[in-house]
């Protein structure tokens, strides 16, 4: 098939190429998709100091793009995708991340995601430490980036489809010059749910050369696809010729190397008998979530099932998923958790019959599509995940909605006639991967659930009279963003990891759960305060570098349970110091590396304030997350519960009645997360109400007169 | 297929292998850059790497840079397709992929064997051997 399609050039630029420094390029590239204005930009060195790179420089640029009011479909928005200075190094696993950051639709927040996939290390080897997108163009446009000649321009291409992983293959065909020259390609696209909902992803393509097919990685959070797809945006697209070792220019390459050989050994050893992420990836854990009781089931109201069995990882291994292949989203990954389901034939949808390359599926998918909406069937969980992917559709945020949505209908509070007949119980996997098609097509209740849970709440309230009391309690959001898919009810750490974090629920700042649940590493009050200061503050580092987080706690060295503090991995926290100083030629230690990260987080907790939110009222859980809102809830763990009032209230629970217990357990458990919350806004440096102290500010060195001004506006 | 058979019994530890062949490939006198290496383990008896050509490093490379020569059997890296990762290195079950500081690739032995036109004792010799 030849996918050679006529293109109409609308507006090109020329740039000089001039080789990486030490990990940086010194400049970005701005592009306004309105005016057609292309732009590169200087990148100083006290933004360096101040926002290090990746997600920094993604929130310093959009602060600096858009104004306090500025909604997520305004032109102004931006979209920034920027790799980080360590990031396109090829012998460390898991060094290719770019972060992305925009004004979320779901949140009205600036977001961040971050994502595999060629596309930000290609970006950076092109000449541009971050990519910004600004503006709205009046017909559908390309992006395109041409590293080798140092050219970038807006493109007009008529491509007859929505839907990513045909726009992936048909860009990586026309743009690449030949067969070989296909792995130098990498295709952003939304998909064609994503300018019909409120969670559109981001898909980065990166081509698979032994399955001779591009593949696709998510910036999933926030409906980034969603303000792509509004600004018309067809792809992003960058061609980069020549990846070699040392493209970054390192201060000191053979420490780069040594540093990633010594992992890459660390992993060829332990991963078959620790996490097994090269034969399963990250759905290893749905099996211990699950015997932990934290796999949250049916809308996070149960934290296993009798059925979960069937969705657990060696079901997927050995009968789907491909083995043994090098399964990285960038190279030199030997975690390698991408695993893909090859010649995967979909029974439903537009692509019936087709026979696909699906990624994953990822624990959250598991978890999210299957457990959560009480689906335990492996074959529906690959093809919701393919639709998810290819119509632009967050999973996580797919799976916590439609979760929302099944107990609405369950509980009575919507019905049949709501739905457009749709039956939306719990277990009805043809009701779900419906919403998904009509969220591709822009028709039905599928459009509702797409908009998310919190959008639901006020539109079932609205419409169908639904109470919003109990609404506001099963609803599972915060600041507008769909809890990602973990049980966080018997775990306070969790609980405020997801409740504090800056974006929303997600569980990449703070994902405390296995050490607080599994590992029981931090028993006491103070140690959950204390997790809930440092691990958000240390990965927050990863999207600043450009690295993945996952590397660094799903495997670890032999000795690592003899460390002081093995929870946090000291062996690998080293190598990201080593990594960072040899890349950059900027010596850190651990407690530089703490600060680089705490300015970031510091300052994206001040944007928040600055748009108006950023408030303790903004970290507010629903009680769902916090403890049992309903009768079954409490009865599925009433000797864990009764136990616990007995102890801490001295009461005989054998003569209270349900509601009497739910009750005195929720006055407990919400002052429990109040008491935390304040421990946690203190050792943060931050006020009573939850905003950066201007003195916390100074201190940590993120003393921009701009930012220092919100603060002291906001106390 | 042709590869390295070792007798490490026999081995005199000359190294005149390793200078040959990194003189071979990499035109130097460092036998740090020879692609078979003979160095004492920790219980301090002779150990010499050599390659079997088993073919393990080229599943575990991710951009296809590795494969097996179909007529000879030997296995061989396309340095202008490696991205330097050297996953392949941690792979290797005999440490027979190498790396060296100066170099962005890994290397490897390609059967050749010049190494055993100048060993003394025939500690290595170029062999046909059963796959």
């Amino acid at each position: 098939m030849d996918h050679k399609l006529e293109l109409k050039q609308l507006k090109q630029f020329s740039y000089e190429r001039k080789p990486i420094e030490r990990g940086y390029n010194n400049r970005t590239l701005y592009v306004n998709v309105s005016d057609q204005e292309i732009k590169e930009k200087p990148v100083t060195e006290e933004m360096k100091e101040k926002f290090v790179g990746g997600k920094g420089f993604g929130m310093k640029l959009l602060w600096d793009g858009t104004r306090p009011d500025t909604k997520w479909n305004d032109p102004e928005n931006e979209i920034i995708i920027s790799p980080g200075p360590v990031a396109g190094i090829t012998q460390y696993p898991g060094s290719g991340k770019s972060l992305v950051v925009s004004i979320s639709p779901a949140t009205d927040l600036p977001i961040d995601s971050n994502v595999g996939g060629y596309f930000g290390p290609y970006v950076k080897f092109s000449g541009f430490d971050a990519l910004e997108v600004q503006g709205k163009a009046d017909r559908e446009v390309i992006v395109y980036i041409d590293g080798n000649e140092g050219s970038v321009s807006i493109d007009q291409i008529a491509v007859d489809t929505d839907d990513a992983h045909l726009i992936s293959e048909i860009l990586t065909e026309h743009y690449a010059k030949d067969e070989d020259d296909k792995r130098n390609i990498s295709v952003v696209s939304s998909g064609s749910a994503a300018k019909n909902s409120y969670m559109g992803v981001l898909n980065f393509s990166f081509y698979d050369p032994r399955r001779q097919v591009p593949r696709m990685k998510q910036a999933g959070r926030g409906g980034i696809g969603t303000v792509l797809a509004d600004k018309n945006i067809k792809a992003l697209v960058v061609r980069f010729a020549g990846t070699k070792g040392d493209l970054n220019n390192s201060y000191d390459y053979d420490k780069v190397a040594r540093t990633g050989l010594k992992l890459h050994r660390e992993i060829e050893r332990l991963d078959d008998s620790l996490f097994r992420m090269r034969q399963v990836g990250t759905a290893n854990i749905t099996d211990t979530m699950d015997k932990y009781d934290l796999l949250p089931v049916m809308n996070f109201q149960y934290g296993s099932h009798e059925d979960a069995k069937k969705v657990y990882a060696n079901e997927f291994r050995d009968n789907y998923l491909t083995q043994g292949f090098p399964d990285g989203c960038w190279y030199g990954c030997s975690l390698a958790c991408a695993k893909t389901a090859d010649n995967f034939e979909l029974l439903t949808g537009p692509y019936k019959g087709h026979k696909v390359t699906v990624d994953g599926p990822e624990y959250e998918n598991v978890a999210g599509l299957g457990a959560n909406l009480g689906i335990f069937d492996p074959q529906y969980v690959l093809e919701a995940n393919f639709y998810c992917d290819t119509y632009g559709i967050d999973t996580i945020s797919f799976a916590t909605a439609t979760a929302f949505a099944m107990e609405c209908y369950e509980r009575g509070l919507i019905n049949q006639e709501h739905t457009g007949g749709l039956e939306l119980k719990f277990g009805n996997k043809d009701a779900a991967l419906e919403l998904l098609h009509q969220m591709s097509r822009n028709e039905g209740i599928g459009v509702q659930v797409g908009r998310g849970v919190r959008r639901m709440k006020e539109y079932f309230a609205k419409e169908f009279g639904a109470d919003p009391v109990l609404m506001q309690d099963i609803g599972m959001e915060i600041k507008g963003l769909e809890y990602s898919e973990y049980m966080p009810k018997e775990s306070l750490a969790q609980q405020g990891g997801y409740a504090m974090a800056n974006k929303g629920p997600q569980h990449d700042e703070a994902w405390l759960i296995f050490m607080d649940m599994v590992n029981n590493q931090i028993p006491t009050f103070a140690d959950k305060a204390e997790a809930l200061h440092y691990f958000p503050i240390f990965r927050t580092w990863f999207g600043l570098a450009g690295f993945c987080k996952l590397p660094w706690n799903d495997i670890f060295p032999e000795n690592n349970k003899y460390q002081e503090e093995a929870h946090k991995i000291p062996e690998h926290v080293q190598n990201y110091v080593n990594l960072f100083s040899a890349v950059t030629g900027k010596e850190i230690d651990m407690k530089e590396l703490i600060l680089q990260s705490e300015r970031v987080y510091n300052f994206q907790r001040t944007f928040n304030v600055r748009r108006g939110y950023g408030r303790r009222k903004d970290d507010m859980p629903p009680y769902r997350s916090l403890g049992p809102v309903t009768k079954e809830e409490y009865e599925s763990r009433a000797e864990r519960y009764d136990g616990q009032l007995k102890e801490l209230f001295d009461v005989d629970p054998a003569t209270m009645s349900v509601s009497e217990k739910i009750k005195m357990m929720r006055e407990h458990r919400e002052k429990q997360y109040d008491t935390l919350a304040d421990a946690v806004y203190k050792r943060r440096g931050w006020s009573a109400d939850g905003v950066p102290t201007v003195e916390h500010l100074q201190e940590i060195g993120m003393d921009l007169p701009e930012v220092l001004a919100v603060a002291e506006e906001n106390q | 297929m042709k590869r390295l058979v070792k007798d490490e019994k026999v081995c005199i530890e000359c190294h005149r292998c390793e200078e040959t062949c990194a003189h071979a490939y990499f035109k130097t006198a460092d036998i740090g850059k020879a692609r078979l290496q003979v160095e004492r383990n920790r219980q301090g008896e002779i150990d010499i790497t050599i390659c079997t050509q088993c073919g393990k490093c080229i599943q575990a490379c991710p951009v296809l840079a590795i494969s097996r020569n179909p007529k000879n059997g030997v296995v061989y890296v396309d340095k202008n397709k490696c991205v330097g990762c050297f996953i392949c290195v941690a792979a290797c079950p005999l440490n027979a992929m190498m790396r060296h500081k100066d170099e962005l690739e890994p290397f490897k032995c390609i059967a050749c064997g010049l190494c055993t036109e100048q060993c003394p004792t025939q500690a290595i010799t170029l062999q046909e051997v059963e796959e």
